[in-house]
């Protein structure tokens, strides 16, 4: 009996490792970033080059802090959605990452402006620093400034329902 | 015609030159640290990719990145580091051992040995049986129907 059996089990096994890899998605790389303080930075700001940005602000409230750039297509399609974040009341801050400001200004004056803020990072070596390896990224920022969750692509509403949006529940009712 | 030739075939292998930027190194050390650096650390926009290799914005970024570190006189360790920190072991073609990449490391000597442990398994069970020596009785019966055989040819 074990000598039929054991062929057929190796091979669901085989199967079941098989199927696994198959519904991996290997362009998310999990983020080290997880768990620690946001990294520090001041990049001059969007709209105004002479004011900061300082990632002290994201002390003392949840938010959110979108990467994006006007030359990125799939940023565009999560711009709606987060303008509907942003009339809920959620704190969006943004991160235009090798943009030129005019397309940047531009972007926003279209679009709209779901931002508390948005900072300035033409060279990119601030989103280095983040591990950016594409656009859109959103992290989540909890109340200490540890940055909590890394979402990489556009967030549906189907990501904020079931997973950005209970995380930042979450994390509003911690003091 | 060979010349026009040589310019063709040059032409051809533009694009692939096109996004990989010459760096000036006045020490050939530095060159070869920074040539085995960017060989070793892979591309996350182009995951098969080594910075080296790759074209993609992000991976010009970094091969900067790596290269001023170098010239800041940064060690291999520090630089690997400084891109581990930011991107996770991911980065590495060779990832460290450690409890998640367990698997990755020693899974594939674990099926080996398995395959063998069966193939050893049947190959003992399937073993041809040793012949075995005729019994005098059977020995006997033996004889008489060769002879019987040979009387009736």
């Amino acid at each position: 009996m074990l000598k039929y059996l054991l062929p057929l089990g190796l091979f669901v096994g085989l199967l079941i490792l098989l199927g696994v890899g198959l519904t991996l998605n290997p362009r998310e790389v999990p983020s080290p970033l997880i768990g620690k303080p946001a990294p520090q930075f001041t990049l001059p700001r969007l709209d105004d080059p002479q004011a900061r940005f300082d990632s002290a602000q994201f002390q003392g409230k949840v938010s959110l802090f979108n990467v994006w750039a006007s030359w990125c297509v799939a940023c565009r399609q999560e711009h709606a959605f987060l303008m509907q974040l942003a009339d809920q009341g959620v704190t969006i801050y943004g991160l235009d990452y090798k943009d030129t400001r005019e397309a940047g200004l531009q972007w926003i004056e279209r679009l709209g402006n779901p931002y508390q803020a948005v900072a300035f990072d033409a060279a990119g070596k601030v989103a280095i620093d983040w591990g950016v390896y594409g656009v859109p990224e959103t992290f989540v920022i909890d109340k200490q400034g540890v940055i909590r969750y890394k979402h990489i692509g556009p967030i549906t509403p189907r990501d904020w329902e079931e997973k950005l949006g209970p995380l930042v529940a979450y994390l509003e009712k911690q003091s | 015609m060979k010349t026009l030739i040589a310019a063709l075939w040059l032409t051809l292998a533009l694009p692939a030159l096109a996004g990989i930027e010459v760096r000036q190194f006045t020490n050939p050390e530095l060159e070869s640290r920074y040539q085995n650096l960017i060989e070793q650390l892979r591309c996350l926009v182009c995951q098969n990719q080594s910075l080296a290799d790759s074209n993609a914005d992000l991976a010009e970024d970094l091969r900067s990145e790596v290269y001023t570190m170098l010239l800041a006189g940064k060690s291999d360790a520090e630089i690997v580091d400084f891109l581990v920190q930011r991107y996770g072991d991911f980065v590495l073609y060779k990832p460290p051992v450690k409890k998640t990449t367990a698997l990755l490391w020693f899974g594939p000597f674990a099926a080996l040995a398995v395959g063998g442990l069966l193939l050893w398994r049947i190959g003992r069970t399937r073993r041809p049986e040793a012949p075995t020596s005729l019994t005098p009785a059977e020995r006997e019966r033996l004889q008489q129907l060769l002879k019987d055989e040979e009387k009736s040819s």
